[in-house]
């Protein structure tokens, strides 16, 4: 697996090329292993299409890529403000990447408030391209600043560009037909032209991707003309003044054979869904409420229809909870998706399926939290509430995706379990990777996994089962036993409207077996025994934890979810360095795997870096009495390699 | 000719001890419903009894069919689910005033404007009685409980000005004790395609006993109920001389022939579209201070005809299917934009 380099391009040393230029000058062609740029500008700017379409070019070029969208909670803010600045960061390399990159090597600002909030992560000798026309004195006095930073000398040691980028744009659409605002709004796609030349990438893409979007209705054609004239005018202008007197071009990625297309996390637990519903052969029923970042799979399962999926769009995360349950009960997959927030409300119902051993996939976008915290912003600080929050002994499973991509396959790992085991289980993605995006193979239908689902047809009881507290009451032969378990001690999932397997379910606590209602001191624990003993099982179908890295080092960084990306890219990196580091990453959180003791006892020092205040560490600590330490960051943003790095150098310090 | 029985009561009795206190209105709701089913012509296999918590919601156990005693106030959300996985079944919700009007409000409200196919039955006692007695969002203004000692002053909600508020398309009232009325409702209700909201005024009596003697004790429930029938005019009291006339906006309570004659009574329609009048109707409230009170009406208030949320879903569906054919898993995986990599 060749590495990312991230901050290293485009650098000294870098190939380079010289070749004639239309107008005679020579003209610099270096060729970079990787480049993170990011177009920043106010939320009304259209920066979050301009890196879309920037990242699409580059994926159909072969590149590898990966994509972290940053957007404010506020739909608009006022415009210019600092508040209301959005940016979209894409990493294009020429070999395996697994993170949109830490320090930007080039930055697209379209604004005062653009450049004074997304400076900082511009690597020096940067390339910084910056709309001129955005530095008014009414854009300086949003973004605070006093005197223009164009014009105090602050920005030296960048490669600053100017371009006057909203009037070149106006210049460039002023026959399309567009009112003042309308040209005005075709900047961004002026600003992705430049980019386009800088680093000679062909056009093609965009022009077609416009073609589809505004080419089907008449009253869009001005839209479509401006939109690629200006796109167009943007990539010439850099041609044209010769904007840099070098352009950087990125080599296709050495990547695996196959079909391949770019996926965020949220789409891939879309399609993960689906095709779980398709593989089990049964409807999924997904119930939600709008809430940031898991409303695009609403939204998306939505035109799942003729795939056999039903969305619901519920009243309130109870409801939705309720609905996915009462779907299962029906004998449908029930899925109910939301974030933190709603995870808090949904936490009763959640229970009553612990309760009733009823399916339910609760999909879990994590944001910052407590309370509304911040909704577009990442964090993984929902584990202990997976793990814990609800009242009494309540187990129940716990997968997280660790990829955008792999947002596809645990979605099947969760339905799996859910029905094989008769229980909830919580997907914990997180915002990172619900709007992140990366390359994905498209996988080959015959090897993905198949869920098998038996229902009882006919009554289970041959009138000798006793529940383990000894009474047999009502079980005797010809009757449905509703809590009869399995070697797993899943339950039957028993369809209303099948005829003789009539039965009562419900929260009271319940006798084994028979499942009538039971408040005895030996039923309750052994019923809750019995729950907790059978979460324990889903551990005997699942992956053991895999070790990578070097194996007898004195190191462990132990990660789960979203952080997979930044912290490969941070063990390669130091192992590179000649620093002996052991990685092992969790996409199962309970039960972990069956050998977690085995491998964390190896390890001298373990380091568990999370985007939480230590949740993952807790857990491992009181389960496997180990010295876990904590990196923990709560940022509302994910690691940068960098940082994980440093910790890397500093633990094995002390080892 | 009524339908012939297809199943019978003892075949709907689990062997679950009742577990309600001796004396209570649901019994008699348990028994009339056994009744209700049996010439409803669904087999036991497709009837699905979904509750909250409280004490009306034990009532899925005692019913030998499926059951789902579920948490308080959401069971409308299970049904729903229910119906959406599995739209062969007869779903019943049960529940109280506690449970549906107070912490289960808003999905009730939700559930009867989309018209999802399920029959709520509301037992109304104005009372908590699983808690041990504190007043209710039903209770009338002055009953007094543990927490509410020297009488409520909280205005009471009207479960089925709600119902009607929510566009519920069969909205009625019935009475435990009044059994032939209790079973031909719950029997209407079960025919109606769509959301019915049954509520039935149920005595608890060990926390609120005789709150309904008005509309119970043979003595003077007939000046204090209105019959409702479909096409008939409104008339009320032991010789049916009592009627109700619109004034304008305003109901009012004549007696006919001395006050106007009978072409002025008011006529049922209940199916009427607008549901202004069975508004009206909703707002009756029985007032023993008050000469020439309201009766409170008694049977179908509305029964419109809608589609149904679950036949319009499954419309979309096959819509979805009949535009692009059913979807295959490769087909997911298909994009505008690929690449191959060799």
């Amino acid at each position: 697996m060749s590495s990312d380099n991230g901050h290293a391009a485009p650098a000294a040393g870098s190939d380079t090329s010289t070749n004639g230029h239309a107008n005679g000058h020579p003209r610099k062609h270096e060729v970079v292993d990787s480049i993170t740029i990011r177009f920043a500008g106010d939320s009304g700017d259209g920066m979050q299409l301009a890196g879309t379409r920037f990242t699409d070019t580059s994926a159909l070029l072969g590149n590898d890529i990966a994509t972290f969208p940053d957007f404010p909670a506020e739909i608009r803010a006022p415009a210019g403000t600092l508040a209301g600045v959005s940016g979209f960061q894409v990493h294009f390399s020429s070999s395996d990447i697994h993170t949109p990159g830490d320090v930007l090597d080039t930055l697209v600002v379209m604004n005062a408030a653009a450049l004074k909030t997304n400076l900082k992560d511009l690597r020096k000798d940067g390339i910084l391209i910056v709309n001129s026309d955005g530095f008014e004195t009414s854009d300086l006095k949003k973004a605070n600043y006093k005197v223009s930073p164009l014009e105090d000398g602050s920005l030296k040691g960048y490669r600053v560009v100017r371009v006057a980028i909203a009037k070149l744009t106006v210049e460039a659409v002023k026959d399309c037909g567009l009112t003042p605002r309308e040209q005005d709004r075709c900047k961004n796609f002026f600003a992705l032209g430049l980019v386009y030349w800088l680093f000679e990438r062909p056009l093609e893409v965009t022009l077609k991707w416009i073609q589809s979007k505004f080419g089907k209705k008449p009253e869009h054609m001005p839209v479509l003309k401006a939109n690629t004239q200006a796109l167009k005018a943007g990539y010439n202008y850099g041609e044209t003044v010769e904007l840099l007197p070098v352009q950087y071009q990125v080599a296709k990625a050495q990547i695996a054979p196959g079909t391949y297309r770019k996926i965020t996390g949220n789409d891939a637990a879309v399609l993960g869904f689906a095709a779980a519903g398709k593989l089990a052969n049964k409807p999924l029923v997904y119930a939600g409420y709008p809430i940031t970042p898991a409303s695009s799979i609403l939204e998306g399962l939505t035109e799942m229809r003729r795939y056999g999926v039903k969305t619901f769009q519920a009243e309130d995360e109870i409801a939705a909870a309720g609905v996915a349950i009462g779907a299962s009960y029906g004998g449908a997959i029930g899925v109910t998706g939301t974030s933190g927030p709603g995870v808090c409300l949904k936490s009763e119902a959640i229970n009553l399926a612990v309760m009733t051993e009823l399916p339910l996939v609760i999909v879990d976008v994590q944001r910052g939290g407590p309370s509304t915290g911040l909704p577009t912003k990442t964090e993984q600080s929902d584990l202990l509430q997976a793990m814990f929050g609800r009242n009494g002994d309540s187990p129940v499973a716990i997968v997280a995706p660790q990829s955008p991509v792999d947002c596809f396959d645990m979605a099947i790992e969760a339905v799996r379990i859910a029905t094989r085991f008769m229980c909830p289980v919580f997907y914990l993605s997180d915002g990172y990777l619900a709007n992140g995006s990366e390359p994905w193979k498209i996988p080959a239908v015959e090897n993905l996994p198949k869920i098998e689902i038996a229902h009882p047809t006919q009554p289970n009881s041959d009138g000798t089962q006793v529940h383990e507290s000894g009474d047999s009451e009502g079980s005797g032969a010809g009757k449905f036993l509703p809590y009869k378990r399995d070697n797993f001690l899943s339950r039957p999932w028993a369809i209303p409207g099948t005829p003789g397997l009539e039965h009562r379910i419900g929260g009271i606590e319940k006798q084994d077996v028979t499942g009538n209602i039971n408040y005895e001191p030996s039923n309750h624990e052994h019923m809750t025994n019995t729950r907790a003993k059978k979460i324990e099982n889903i551990a005997q179908t699942i992956p053991d934890l895999v070790v990578t890295g070097d194996a007898d080092a004195d190191l462990l960084i132990v990660g789960w979810g979203g952080t997979f990306g930044s912290i490969t890219t941070a063990v390669e990196r130091a192992r590179r360095k000649g620093q002996k580091v052991a990685q092992a990453h969790f996409r199962y959180l309970n039960p972990m795997p069956k050998n977690t003791e085995a491998v964390l006892k190896k390890y001298k020092k373990i380091l568990v870096p999370e985007l939480n205040s230590g949740q993952l560490s807790w857990l491992l600590r009181a389960k496997y009495l180990v010295p876990a330490q904590g990196l923990n960051k709560v940022q509302g943003r994910p690691f940068l390699v960098s940082e994980l790095e440093t910790a890397i150098t500093d633990a094995l310090a002390s080892v | 000719m009524p339908p012939l029985p297809t199943l019978t009561a003892k075949e709907l009795t689990t062997d679950q001890e009742v577990r309600w206190c001796p004396g209570c209105g649901d019994y008699s709701i348990l028994a009339q419903m056994k009744k209700a089913l049996t010439t409803v012509g669904v087999p036991r296999e497709k009837l699905a009894f979904v509750s909250g918590i409280g004490c009306s919601s034990r009532f899925p156990y005692y019913m030998n069919t499926f059951g789902f005693h579920t948490i308080h106030g959401r069971a409308p959300t299970f049904a729903t689910g229910l119906r959406l996985a599995n739209p062969d079944l007869q779903v019943w919700v049960v529940t109280g005033d506690g449970d549906g009007l107070s912490i289960g409000g808003n999905h009730l409200l939700h559930a009867l404007r989309r018209n999802i196919d399920i029959k709520v039955l509301l037992f109304n006692n104005e009372i908590y009685g699983l808690t041990k007695g504190q007043y209710s969002p039903a209770s009338r203004v002055g009953t007094s409980s543990k927490t509410s000692p020297g009488g409520s002053f909280e205005t009471p909600i009207r479960p089925l000005s709600i119902a009607l508020a929510s566009e519920a398309t069969f909205v009625a009232r019935t009475v435990d004790v009044d059994v032939q009325h209790l079973v031909s409702t719950l029997q209407k209700a079960a025919a109606h395609k769509g959301s019915a909201f049954v509520e039935i005024y149920q005595n608890c009596v060990i926390f609120n006993d005789d709150v309904y003697k008005y509309a119970t004790d043979k003595a003077v429930k007939a000046d204090n109920l209105l019959y409702l029938e479909h096409g008939k005019p409104m008339l009320f009291g032991k010789d049916k001389s009592k009627g109700i006339r619109l004034n304008g906006l305003t109901p009012e309570v004549v007696t006919v022939g001395r006050d106007c004659p009978l072409d002025d009574i008011l006529v049922h329609d209940e199916t009427a579209e607008n549901p202004a009048l069975a508004y009206l109707l909703s707002r009756f409230a029985h007032d023993a201070r008050t000469p020439n009170a309201f009766p409170e009406p008694v049977g179908v208030f509305r029964t419109v005809s809608k589609p149904t949320f679950e036949q319009q879903l499954d419309a979309r569906v096959a819509d979805a299917v009949a535009k692009r054919g059913p979807g295959q898993i490769a087909d997911l995986f298909k994009a505008e934009d690929v690449w191959t990599v060799s």
